[in-house]
């Protein structure tokens, strides 16, 4: 048995080893598995992480696909570090589709380029009024926002079938769920590299979405803002003595990482679908809780972290194809990864003594 | 037709029961397990795999059971002994769950197994008006009856009034000299046998096949009927009831084209939820609260 | 009468944490139906030493000897079956549980709740406490949930009770009805070991009292046959140096004005505030004394703006200006400093470096925050500046707060308000919890900022400390604050009957 003591210091080393340990050990767990089901590990292995990077536009696409976890990841960084758990980033990722789709699919001949900002707006508002019920609720009754938050992910998820299903769905569609495709003023185009052309799928929302996370890790660095919220985190009493207004802040850090899950919504809709869908989002706003986790609540990290999860998804695909491994297994790794990432939290924290003992110090 | 409505309720409604019941003595406890989905997807594929292997439902409800004892036994080493955050530690569950029951399932998909037989002879089942009680499982009967040991134990025990004060405060509890974790480790198992043993109902009874994430979200229903019935066992079985009849009525009133549309009925349920969270924030009454360490991990030196 | 034996022997128990020894080879020991004081400062062993007795923490070394034979004392369970009680400081009672079920989990065998109720009713009265068994333990008082804590040790029949700063929680009569009871309890041949720092109640209560100085045995003594002057030389060493002679103050300049107060409670916990009326004049300090929970932080929270309203308060000015809707950091611009009561986690965050603690209360300082970017350069000047003026004496450069000690990091808490020499300065328990050092220090920067001619007001429960440093006292009790008295016409009883809510103008009418 053993049991934890608080450390003083965290070493550097832990800081930098635990990202770096933890995707090692799901490596090597990886290994074990593939082992176990009698795939060739080497092969698995490359397909995993090695063939996703192996051509420019594949590379390109990897950056598509961490698009969305990145915008995401980041505005779940600010809400974790205030100690917010916002964990239905994945309906307000919907209802900011939601909310940017409904412009653009009321102005269906619109050639008017202003659609795509004001779609940009109208999707961080519908994400942000998402976010708003469990942060009002937070805030005025106390109630737990992990529970409210979690159950409107699924209202939004049902609200958008309902759409496409029913008043949204295209005339054109032969009974399908989709609606009509946006007008191309709504659309997000790929970047046009002079002399190169475009590259695999890349567009502009991934630099929207390198944008975004550069900002808030400027923010977290060298602003009153960044301190607002690692304070609000770790101590209220702390906070409203400083001067900060606690309700305020909780609200506009529920809203602020709402409106980027809207936005990341939008982003994904308008330059990879065109039109409304059931599915938009494919679980990006749970798997972003993994990006948060893995950055260590760094903005600036969460494109690594992002990267490294789109990865694991696109590595997942093309072991698929390749060897026929079932898709799900990404499943396992990415909650390997969050594990093990979990645990290394605590060795940065705590020191662990392996010895048995009862004693303990319950209080002062 | 009414009491093979009323029978497909209640059959839906049983494995609501079952998680939520494991999982209430789990919040009563202090600890918040979102790792439903994934405990209960193992618990069925296993308990798929060892009916369709052996042919025995015996053992297939064993095998469901135990796995979603271990996997709940995961979640315990790193909430409990390495004091990880709780809601990360959850979502980590359902997403590795989800995945390597899927990755263990994948050769089932398409076969099939007979499922549990009802308890009363089939001609039970005829019976007016109580008919479709009578035609249920040995699991659905014993569903309510956990239920009942459950309330029993947590009000009527000493070591039931220890784990809720357990769940209320880890330091007081301590230093009276209960092991807090001990407690919490007992309850986190014991959520998950009842986790894999709903998950084992899916394919045993509900559907006698395997499919990928074949759940579909009952895990997260089951937690919000926790919070539905305010950490009170007995309200488990009107909600599930309540869920089970909203599910059901659904599917039925898209067969007969009924103009509410089925989405805005299955949202209900989670509006409830929402809603009775909002009333217990507002009334705060101290026998309904919330554990008031929900969540917040128990560390030795403090 | 035969001579009594020994309870409990403590034989060279000694504690240590890391290279910081807590407890340094303690010997005495408790006799049988004996009321026994552990005396001394905060941070001298005492709540470590007691630990071990109930099995909480184990001795680095050494041995207790139960009736003359050595034990081991592996847990509190353990503790209680040799029939050692314990009262705790911060009670280990569940809120939302009930008063039968609350001790119900204290009790080793299982009772049917009928039969507990009755033997609950029975030892209430045998002791003359009165509590309802089935009400829920947050909707009790302070006091009461003590006496529930007492009731529970009592049911077990305990042979030792230990009783970890019981008083601290409570108002001077009600102290008194605590000791009524251990005197019954010590009758009945139970034996109390009464863990204080009051010197008064010690040698009330006790027969005998050990004190203790940094981790060590100093003595054991007699309690009837030294003078409390001789307890407290014993319980800090040197004599206590005073602090700075305070000017009187000749200014009638009134920089804080409060008139019509009322804050009604926002939660079961909180107190009210009733039409509180006060003023403070340049170079006052006027004190608050009172009990904590009658409404201090509150009251506090008032001053400071982290809760403002303007329906509920009808004059709220300083430095004549309005400022009941002002925020913190408003009110600071304006030369207003204030500090409450609690360093850890509210006028310091444990987790976060000095500097940081600095921003704390700067961020709105144009010289530390431009367009909101922080200017890390004169930050760490400042920092550095408060460190140097305020003697803190940190562990290296930059710490976390969490690695100063209490005495050093209130310096700094204090420093870092002081060095921006507010005109009008509000204050909780400035020197609670700290040593008498920086307690020194402290009281003698504040003494110093009244004479510049800063208005201050001082919130504590420490009379001591009033006395010390106050013109004025009023009294705080349920949210009510009694008629001001210049100090000089005060003395400890009279404030604690007001502590205790008794009106005192029969008193100063002779009656």
């Amino acid at each position: 048995m053993f049991y934890l003591t608080l450390r003083k210091e965290t070493p550097f080393i832990f800081r930098v080893s635990v990202p770096i340990a933890s995707i090692l050990l799901t490596i090597l767990f990886g290994i074990f598995i593939f082992s176990v089901l009698g795939y060739d590990p080497g092969k698995a292995l490359y397909h995993f992480f090695i063939s996703p990077l192996s051509r420019i536009d594949r590379i390109a696409d990897l950056f598509v696909k961490a698009c969305p976890l990145m915008i995401v990841g980041t505005g779940l960084v600010l809400c974790f570090r205030a100690n917010i758990w916002n964990i239905g980033a994945e309906g307000q990722l919907i209802m900011g589709a939601v909310f940017a789709g409904g412009l653009a699919l009321s102005l269906p001949d619109t050639l008017n380029i202003w659609l795509l900002p004001a779609m940009a707006v109208l999707s961080f508002i519908g994400g942000g009024l998402w976010a708003f019920l469990p942060a009002v609720l937070k805030v005025r009754l106390r109630t737990n926002e992990i529970l409210v938050s979690l159950m409107l992910t699924y209202v939004a998820s049902l609200f958008l079938d309902w759409l496409v299903r029913g008043p949204w769905r295209s005339p054109t569609s032969f009974g399908f769920p989709l609606t009509n495709y946006y007008p191309d003023v709504g659309l997000i185009s790929k970047i046009d590299f002079p002399g190169i052309g475009t590259i695999g799928q890349l567009h502009w929302g991934v630099f929207i979405a390198l944008l975004v996370c550069l900002l808030f890790w400027f923010m977290m660095q060298k602003t009153v803002f960044g301190f607002q919220v690692k304070l609000v985190g770790d101590s209220d009493k702390a906070f409203r003595y400083s001067g900060f207004n606690e309700s305020k802040t909780t609200m506009m850090l529920f809203i602020i990482s709402g409106g980027l899950a809207g936005l990341a919504g939008m982003i994904e809709v308008s330059a990879n679908m065109g039109q409304l869908q059931p599915n938009i989002s494919f679980g990006y706003g749970f798997t972003a809780i993994i990006v948060a986790f893995l950055a260590r609540l760094n903005p600036a990290a969460v494109i690594l972290a992002g990267l490294l999860i789109a990865l694991i998804e696109m590595g997942g695909d093309s072991a698929q194809i390749a060897l026929a491994i079932p898709k799900v297994v990404t499943g396992v790794f990415k909650g390997i990864l969050l594990f093990f990432l979990l645990a290394g939290e605590t060795l940065t924290k705590y020191q662990i003594n392996f010895k048995y003992s009862k004693r303990r110090v319950p209080y002062d | 037709m009414i009491d093979a409505l009323i029978l497909t309720i209640l059959m839906t409604s049983v494995p609501l029961v079952l998680a939520a019941t494991g999982e209430l003595v789990v919040e009563r406890s202090g600890v918040l397990n979102l790792g439903l989905e994934g405990m209960m997807l193992m618990g069925a594929v296993s308990a798929f795999a060892f009916t369709y292997a052996t042919g025995s439902l015996f053992i297939g409800l064993l095998a469901g059971i135990i796995s979603g004892a271990v996997t709940a036994a995961i979640f315990g080493f790193f909430v409990l002994g390495l004091a990880t955050n709780q809601v990360a530690t959850g979502l980590a569950l359902t997403i590795f769950g989800t995945g390597l029951s899927g990755l263990i399932g994948a050769d089932f998909v398409g076969n099939a197994i007979t499922g549990l037989p009802t308890l009363f002879p089939k001609h039970f089942g005829d019976i007016p008006f109580i008919g479709a009680f009578l035609s249920l499982d040995i699991v659905a009967y014993s569903s309510v009856i956990i239920v009942f040991l459950v309330w029993v134990f947590l009000f009527k025990t000493k070591t039931g009034l220890i784990l809720r004060a357990s769940g209320i405060s880890h330091d007081s509890a301590h230093s009276l000299g209960y092991s807090v974790l001990k407690v919490r480790w007992c309850a986190v198992l014991f959520g998950g046998m009842m986790a894999g043993l709903s998950g084992a109902y899916l394919p045993l009874m509900l559907t006698p096949h395997w499919s990928e994430g074949m759940t579909s979200g009952r895990g997260w229903i089951a937690l919000a009927l926790v919070v539905f019935a305010s950490w009170m066992p007995s309200r488990i079985i009107y909600g599930a009831i309540l869920f089970g009849t909203i599910t059901i009525m659904q599917l039925a009133g898209q067969a007969r084209g009924w103009t509410i549309p089925p989405q805005l009925l299955s949202s209900l349920p989670y509006l409830a939820t929402i809603l009775v969270l909002v009333l217990i924030s507002i009334r705060g009454s101290a026998k309904h609260a919330a554990p008031s360490n929900l969540t917040i991990p128990f560390i030795s030196s403090k | 009468m035969k001579p009594r034996s020994a309870l409990l022997q403590s034989h060279d128990i000694s504690k240590s944490f890391g290279s910081f020894i807590a407890n340094d080879k303690i010997n005495f020991n408790i006799l049988e139906g004996e009321i026994h004081g552990l005396l001394g400062e905060n941070g001298a062993g005492k709540s470590t030493f007691v630990k071990m007795v109930y099995g909480l923490l184990e001795p680095s070394m050494g041995e207790f000897f139960w009736n003359g034979n050595p034990i081991k004392i592996p847990g509190p369970q353990e503790a209680r079956n040799f029939g050692i009680g314990m009262v705790f400081q911060h009670f280990s009672l569940f809120p939302t549980l009930t008063v039968i079920e609350n001790i119900q989990l204290a009790l080793s065998e299982t009772q049917p709740l009928p039969e507990l109720r009755k033997t609950i009713i029975e030892k209430s009265q045998e002791f003359g406490i009165f509590v309802d068994p089935d009400t829920y333990i947050r909707d009790l008082s302070v006091g009461e949930q003590q006496r529930v804590e007492i009731l529970r040790c009592l049911l077990q029949n305990p042979k030792l009770l230990i009783m970890d700063e019981p008083t601290s929680v409570l108002t001077p009569q009600e102290s008194q009805q605590l000791f009524k009871i251990l005197k019954i309890l010590a009758k009945t041949g139970c034996s109390v070991l009464f863990i204080s720092h009051k010197l008064k109640e010690v040698k009330e209560i006790t027969q005998r009292a050990t004190i203790l100085r940094r981790g060590q045995v100093v003595d054991t003594v007699i309690s009837s046959e030294v003078s409390t002057g001789q307890l407290a030389k014993m319980m800090v060493g040197n004599d206590p140096q005073n602090v700075r002679k305070k000017i009187e103050h000749k200014s009638t300049k009134i920089l804080v004005k409060i008139s019509g107060l009322c804050r009604p409670a926002n939660t079961p916990f909180s107190t009210p505030l009733l039409d509180i009326n006060l003023d403070v004049k340049a170079g006052e300090i006027v004190g608050i004394a009172g009990i904590a929970g009658n409404g201090q932080s509150e009251l506090m929270e008032v001053l400071t703006g982290e809760w403002r309203s303007k329906d509920s308060i009808d004059v709220l000015d300083v430095l004549g200006v309005d400022i009941r809707d002002y925020s913190p950091h408003r009110r600071r611009q304006m030369g207003i400093g204030f500090m409450p009561e609690e360093r850890n986690g509210h006028s310091a965050v444990m987790n976060m470096t000095l500097t940081e603690n600095t921003l704390l209360t700067n961020h709105n300082n144009p010289e530390i925050q431009k367009n909101s970017i922080i200017e890390n350069n004169n930050l760490e000047n400042l920092t550095s500046n408060i460190i140097h003026d305020y003697d803190v004496r940190t562990p290296i450069q930059n710490p976390l707060a969490s690695s100063l000690s209490g005495g050093n990091l209130q310096k700094f808490v204090v420093g870092r308000e002081l060095i921006k020499k507010p005109r009008v300065f509000f204050v909780a328990q400035p020197t609670w919890g700290v040593d008498i050092g920086a307690t020194k220090f402290i009281r003698n920067a504040i003494i110093e900022l009244a004479n510049e001619g800063c208005g201050i007001i001082v919130i504590s429960q420490d009379l001591e400390e009033l006395f010390e440093l106050a013109d004025s006292v009023s009294v705080l009790f349920r949210g009510k604050l009694s008629e001001r008295k210049p100090v000089k016409e005060l003395n400890s009883q009279k404030i604690g009957l007001l502590m205790g809510g008794e009106d005192v103008s029969f008193i100063s009418r002779g009656i």
